[in-house]
């Protein structure tokens, strides 16, 4: 009975003086920190994904706090709505900024762009990209074994077994930029996010021309200019053989999609102009992987 | 009897399939492709055009900067266009086409088969021959021969140290040199040793070529080669590798990169190199063949050919009895650091010693399973690394681990792959890790000159 009262007493009257000592060190190295970097780091998703750069959420939090112009900081994840409220509590101009989405830019699917080796080794495409170019004979598509799909952290990438395409659910990708870095072909761009995800995009990275495109792939861009002659806002740019839609000019007018002889300039969730029924309608919301023709 | 002191495997050796089969000339090409970039370094500049006629050992490339290297015309003929073509792995190169036209050679080229013995040029001069010839490494790695052959100031070599292991199974280009071309080699091994100013040379050759041991020994004895030793090696994969071969001969570690073999006084070149050497220094002749083994198990007959560069790689394939049935895997090199061809329409370069072709079944991985840690991979790991952690952080993206791992030492040749139970992927990984950590510190570097 003693030892227990001895242990007792010892061990609460240690406990208090320590606790004591502590309050004095506490005071004596307290750290000034703005508390409305707390507050602003709850506003945010906290996904600590590294898409605005910074090396998560608390460190973005404090460059809003403590920088006065924050137009440059923008966090992909929680949107335009959620950036205004920050810049409203702190009192500062928020970034404009447009919703952006991930999109890939290949549409050389399984039946358009056939193998013409077998790879045995590691299933990485990065692994892949060191040694040669890749099952098909292009060497820009999709490799198909889903580095982006690993590195993106909201599950918005999967890849489709029909077409061996990764496809983007816009729904979910919150356009971090994560598998820009991660594809070693460099197939990924963030595009503007239109309402109801609709898009129009080349789906094609081949600099190549045309014969040797259309020798790889069926779906691929021969470097026309049938899209770019077309485009009433100066959209479409022909450099290396390859067409580009630029997504700041573009206003989904669909004249470009009807002109493609092969198909490369994927629209989704639209309908595409009725005069030449070329392209057949796509439905699905993540349909831009799906073969049209 | 010698071999280097850490890891290495014995992997079946098949050089029996090619190894009695004397170099015979091919055919010359009708046409030919040179890729612009056939050595490490800079690409070398292309001064030809579409239209321009070429003679045999024209000068066509030409090296831009140190580390880089002349390219000559192997075929007299027109070039039919400069172009970007895909080479063996589909990639697409600049090389240069030339349709060929007769065989005719610039002047001043002595092609008699006559041994021309006695050299009275300075080093400066060799090296400068050297150079002009666009010789580099022909054992595969393709480094410019006259960069090693320079020597930094305040480094002294005392060693020159040819490399005739030929490590890789089923090739035999290297071997057959030994044989049928000895004195050319031994001549050259002479204008090395003048090249660099040292008095002692040593042939490392393993102990699975006997009679190309004996063979080198009966010219040294016969025709007087002064300070030139044949030295046999036990046999162990991979042998050939620049300080795996050094660490044989002289027992001397070369430290991790940046140190160059110079650093312990060696400079190591290769047997095809050496006779290379000799043709440019002695007889004018730049750099425009090689031997190439085309060997495989299923293949009707099997062949080591004098193969002017550019020559497509089918046209190999075709003369060794065409592709055999089913699935097969056709390598630049041999099955342990060769790499595969996808494209048989690409040509054959400067560092091609071989074309192996194995059956689908030879060359399937087995299942990846999962690491067991049992560490055969360190027990084999020529450079004494540890195969199995460099992997799996390359796999999870811990570059700065890898960094510290000391992952830029591995010299990519397969030993742990070879011998993982589980059949890990384990080199696949490295290779990435070994090119973000190099892209990573030349970064660094880049970043701190701009600082200063």
């Amino acid at each position: 009975m003693n030892t227990l009262v001895l242990t007792v007493l010892t061990l609460g009257v240690l406990g208090i003086l320590l606790a004591v000592i502590l309050y004095f060190v506490a005071q004596k190295f307290h750290v000034e920190e703005d508390p409305r970097i707390d507050e602003v780091e709850k506003m945010l998703p906290g996904a600590n994904c590294g898409g605005c750069g910074f090396a998560g959420c608390r460190a973005m939090s404090e460059a809003l706090v403590t920088r006065d112009n924050i137009a440059s900081l923008f966090c992909p994840v929680a949107g335009g709505e959620t950036m205004k409220s920050i810049a409203g509590y702190l009192g500062k101009v928020a970034p404009d900024k447009e919703p952006m989405v991930a999109t890939m830019r290949c549409g050389g699917s399984c039946d358009k762009r056939p193998k013409v080796n077998h790879y045995d080794g590691a299933l990485n495409c990065a692994v892949v990209n060191t040694f040669y170019v890749g099952e098909s004979a292009c060497a820009f598509g999709c490799i198909g074994y889903g580095d982006c799909v690993s590195a993106c952290k909201f599950g918005a990438l999967h890849i489709n077994p029909e077409t061996g395409l990764v496809e983007v659910d816009a729904d979910k990708c919150t356009a971090c930029g994560a598998c820009v870095k991660a594809c070693p072909k460099g197939l990924f761009e963030l595009r503007k996010k239109w309402p109801k995800n609709r898009a129009i995009y080349v789906a094609c990275r081949s600099k190549n021309r045309g014969a040797v495109v259309m020798k790889a792939c069926k779906a691929g861009c021969i470097g026309c200019g049938k899209c770019e002659k077309v485009c009433p806002f100066g959209a479409i740019s022909i450099e290396n053989n390859l067409a580009y839609i630029d997504h700041k000019k573009c206003k989904l007018c669909r004249k470009c999609v009807n002109e493609c002889p092969t198909g490369a300039i994927k629209i989704v969730n639209m309908e595409p102009l009725p005069k030449e029924p070329k392209v057949a309608p796509t439905a699905k919301s993540e349909s831009k992987a799906e073969e049209t023709k | 009897m010698r071999t280097f002191p850490i890891g290495g495997i014995h992997p079946a050796d098949n050089k029996e399939w090619s190894k009695d089969k004397a170099i015979e000339q091919l055919e010359l090409p009708n046409e030919v492709r040179i890729p612009v970039v056939q050595h490490i370094g800079a690409p070398a500049n292309p001064i030809v055009a579409k239209g321009d006629k070429v003679l045999t050992g024209q000068l066509i490339c030409e090296a831009v900067g140190f580390v880089s290297a002349n390219i000559h015309s192997p075929i007299s003929g027109i070039v039919t266009a400069v172009d970007s073509l895909p080479n063996g792995q589909g990639q697409r190169q600049n090389m240069i086409v030339i349709k060929r036209e007769g065989d005719e050679w610039i002047e001043g080229v002595d092609l008699t088969p006559k041994l021309k013995r006695e050299c009275n040029l300075s080093s400066s001069e060799i090296i400068a021959k050297i150079k002009s010839a666009g010789i580099v490494g022909l054992g595969g790695a393709q480094f410019p021969t006259h960069v090693k052959l320079s020597i930094p100031e305040g480094q002294r070599a005392e060693i020159l140290i040819i490399n005739g292991v030929e490590c890789e199974p089923y090739l035999t280009s290297d071997y057959r040199n030994m044989i049928e071309r000895g004195e050319m080699l031994l001549t050259g091994v002479e204008i090395l040793m003048r090249a660099i100013g040292v008095e002692r040379a040593v042939i490392g050759v393993e102990n699975n070529k006997p009679d190309a041991i004996a063979h080198l020994n009966t010219i040294i004895a016969r025709d007087n080669y002064r300070g030139i030793e044949v030295m046999p090696l036990k046999l162990r994969y991979p042998q050939g590798g620049e300080k795996q071969l050094i660490a044989a001969v002289t027992g001397r570690e070369v430290p991790p990169p940046p140190a160059l073999p110079i650093s312990v006084g060696a400079v190591v070149c290769n047997v095809s190199s050496a006779i290379a050497v000799y043709e440019a220094v002695q007889k004018n002749k730049p750099l425009v063949e090689r031997v190439v083994t085309i060997t495989g198990k299923h293949l009707q007959s099997t062949h080591n050919y004098m193969v002017r560069f550019g020559t497509p790689t089918s046209t190999l394939l075709e003369l060794a009895g065409g592709l055999p049935e089913g699935d097969v895997k056709i390598l630049n090199g041999g099955p342990m650091m060769g790499r595969s061809i996808v494209d048989i329409t690409a040509p054959i370069i400067k560092g091609c010693s071989g074309i192996t072709v194995l059956s689908g079944a030879e060359a399937a991985r087995g299942k990846e399973g999962a690491c067991i840690k049992c560490a055969k991979c360190v027990a084999a790991c020529p450079m004494g690394l540890e195969p199995y952690l460099i992997s799996k952080l390359a796999r999870l993206q811990k570059w700065d681990m890898a960094e510290e791992h000391n992952t830029i030492d591995c010299i990519e040749c397969g030993c742990c792959s070879y011998t993982c139970p589980s059949n890990l992927p384990l080199l696949d990984y490295i290779r990435i890790g070994k090119q973000t950590v190099m892209t990573n510190i030349r970064a660094r570097a880049a970043a701190n000159n701009n600082k200063k």
